[in-house]
């Protein structure tokens, strides 16, 4: 027989036994639905914490600092010897970086200790540099106010437990102005050996001198959360102000003392260079390119590799749960299509008689089968997705009365859609593998006799 | 016509079909030996129990002996694999039933062209034939009409219509007017007669009625009990 009556024959079987055909198709839909929705959590939640937590800097991003040898651990060296000392940190090596294939942006840390005044009030914090791509990097959703206007802006960002500090209300700061005291490094006078090479330094050999400096703010948002905290990241900044910023006030840092007796060759040095990588697989490659220029490196990207293993096995898992009501399913079809054998018993007696084949028979009761799967199947990815929605909804809800920010826990890609559909025509297809043998199997001598 | 030599359609040979119901064994067929030439219409009359359809069904390769052989179309149905057996019932065979055996949720048409599908004829090819088919049993102005909006008769020539439509050799006739009143039954028969006078068809009846035996066909073989009594040109 011809696929083409094959299927027009199938159709008509399933018609005449419309809300048969219906209710097993409707049992596929919700079993299709079930394995969608669950699987789709897992797959939005994988997601999220990916983005989440590459955002946060620890998988994409490779800390560099200065190697040193063993001794100078220990003992800072009495002595500039340039052909032993490791390359120096500095702004020619942090342009060395920039120039690396997929390094997103390269930036100092800037944090330091700062001493806030409100309204006369003063508040001992930590003030860190936020980079300008920290806008789009999710950190900072859900912020209540905004982002900073632009890279040097005079603006600062609090973090929640800072503004309760500040004021019981603390939307009310925003548009509010604080002042920030903070101790500047003033360079001190080269000592003369080493005058021709002290450029624009404030951490040459010479040293420096701390003197106290006062900074106005407007305070234009207010976070939940302390953005990016962690490896690499902004970590303990209650005060956000843009890097550039920061990095213009030449505020003291804890690690100057160490860098004051240390011998450069008289230009800035770094302490550590953050390099953000395009995604987290690139960190490998430009990790072993800065280790091959002679810095010292660190990144977490096993990390990356434990949370991909990680969410497969929650997925499998979910796979396995969601699948449970796809398997009642499967005893639907076996038990509608068994149904169908008795009641067409002469039927298939007469189509036997007029020449049918047992793989004729047999196709007959598949097609009809995978129609049912199909069907099923692309009802069920529908119901899938409308149960996500649902559930997004009620989250989303929930975490507004918790004064959270929206999120979405629900992802439904295409090779899910696929996935599902595909699965769903399988899975009726080795439900209808007993019917369909069964049938074929009819004589048709006695199925003719059967009334 | 396909014959399998000496102008033979059909021959069972020492045929036997033994059933087992437990201990018991039931014979249908009990080493029956029959030829039916090309052209022929052959009666096979015997009471209600005689093996008379059992033996029709083995020569229609819808059942397969338990002992001896059956040769058709130039080979032995007994050695013949399912598909190839199915092939033989599809371009060889016409059925026709004593309860009609239309599918009552299809249209006449759809009906009669169902062996065409079986059959993988082409599509554009269906219709004509179909229609060709209809005509000949004066059933073609109720094309769109299911099985229950006709009467008894009707029904038997549309599935007569059926059997004829993939233009088989043999027609194989399972007490064809059993459900049918005399009037009825014999007009049947009247159409049968012409079917195999104009087609040259080999045509194989079963009947419990003597007299229409009598009557219709050029041979006619009386069974009882699985076996052949007698074989004889009707007179």
């Amino acid at each position: 027989m011809k696929a083409g009556d094959l299927g027009e024959l199938a159709l008509r079987n399933l018609r005449e036994a419309v809300l048969r055909s219906s209710l097993t198709t409707l049992g596929v839909a919700v079993g299709v639905a079930s394995l969608v929705a669950w699987l789709s959590l897992g797959i939005g939640l994988q997601a999220l914490a990916t983005k989440r937590l590459s955002n946060s800097g620890l998988f994409d991003t490779v800390i560099v600092t200065q190697r040193r040898n063993p001794q100078s651990m220990r003992r800072p060296p009495a002595e500039s010897s340039p052909g032993k000392n490791a390359r120096p940190l500095d702004d020619d090596a942090k342009k060395d970086f920039e120039q690396i294939p997929n390094v997103v942006e390269v930036y100092s840390q800037v944090r330091f200790p700062t001493e806030v005044r409100y309204n006369g009030t003063p508040f001992s914090t930590i003030v860190a540099g936020i980079p300008a791509s920290a806008r789009g990097n999710g950190s900072f959703d859900g912020i209540q106010g905004t982002f900073f206007s632009g890279p040097n802006a005079d603006e600062a960002i609090l973090q929640i437990e800072l503004a309760k500090d500040l004021s019981a209300q603390p939307s009310s700061l925003l548009g509010k102005d604080l002042v920030v005291r903070y101790a500047e490094r003033q360079a001190l006078p080269p000592q003369a050996e080493h005058s021709s090479n002290s450029k624009n330094s404030d951490t040459s050999e010479g040293g420096f001198s701390i003197v106290p400096r006062e900074k106005k703010l407007r305070i234009v948002g207010i976070i939940e959360t302390e953005p990016a905290a962690g490896f690499g990241g902004f970590g303990s900044g209650r005060l956000l102000i843009p890097l550039e910023v920061a990095s213009s006030l030449r505020a003291a840092q804890v690690n100057d003392l160490r860098d004051a007796v240390r011998a450069t060759n008289g230009k800035p040095v770094y302490a550590s260079l953050t390099v953000r990588a395009k995604s987290a697989s690139l960190v490998q490659e430009i990790e072993t390119a800065i280790k091959n220029m002679g810095f010292g490196t660190f990144s977490l990207q096993d990390a990356t590799k434990s949370l991909e293993v990680f969410f497969r096995i929650f997925d499998m898992l979910l796979f396995i749960f969601g699948s449970l009501a796809l398997a009642v399913a499967t005893l639907g079809i076996i038990n509608t299509l068994v149904m169908a054998i008795l009641e067409r018993r002469r039927e298939i007696g007469i189509l036997k008689a007029l020449g049918a084949a047992d793989r004729d028979v047999k196709q007959l009761f598949f097609v009809e089968a995978s129609v049912m799967g199909f069907l099923g199947g692309v009802l069920g990815v529908g119901f899938g997705w409308l149960v996500g929605r649902a559930v997004t909804l009620g989250i989303n809800v929930y975490l507004k009365r918790q004064s959270l920010p929206p999120t979405d826990v629900f992802s439904v890609p295409w090779w899910l859609v696929l996935l599902a559909i595909v699965l769903a025509v399988l899975v009726s297809l080795v439900a209808g593998l007993y019917p369909a043998s069964r049938a074929a199997r009819l004589n048709p001598v006695e199925a003719l006799r059967y009334e | 016509m396909v014959t399998i030599g000496n102008g033979l359609a059909v021959r069972a040979e020492r045929v036997s079909r033994h059933y087992e119901m437990g201990a018991a064994v039931i014979r249908a067929v009990d080493d029956v030996t029959l030829e039916i030439r090309a052209g022929e219409f052959v009666a096979l009359l015997g009471s209600s129990g005689s093996g008379k359809s059992t033996l029709l069904n083995l020569m229609a390769g819808l059942d397969r002996p338990t002992g001896g052989a059956i040769f058709a179309n130039g080979r032995n149905l007994s050695e013949l694999s399912s598909l190839e057996l199915a092939r033989y019932r599809s371009r060889t065979v016409g059925m026709v039933f004593q309860s009609f055996n239309l599918l009552p949720r299809m249209t006449l048409e759809e009906n009669v062209e169902l062996p065409l599908r079986l059959a993988a004829v082409d599509r554009g090819e269906r219709a004509p034939r179909v229609q060709e088919a209809l005509e000949r049993v004066r059933l073609e102005k109720r094309l769109s009409h299911r099985p229950s909006e006709l009467s008894g008769g009707e029904q038997q020539r549309a599935a007569l219509a059926r059997a004829l439509v993939n233009r088989p050799t043999l027609l194989f006739a399972d007490e064809p007017t059993g459900n049918l009143d005399s009037a009825t039954g014999e007009s049947i028969m009247l159409l049968l007669k012409e079917i195999q006078q104009k087609l040259g068809m080999t045509i194989v009846m079963v009947t419990h009625e003597r007299p229409l035996a009598e009557r219709f066909a050029d041979r006619i073989a009386a069974l009882a009990d699985g076996k052949l009594l007698t074989d004889g040109v009707n007179s």
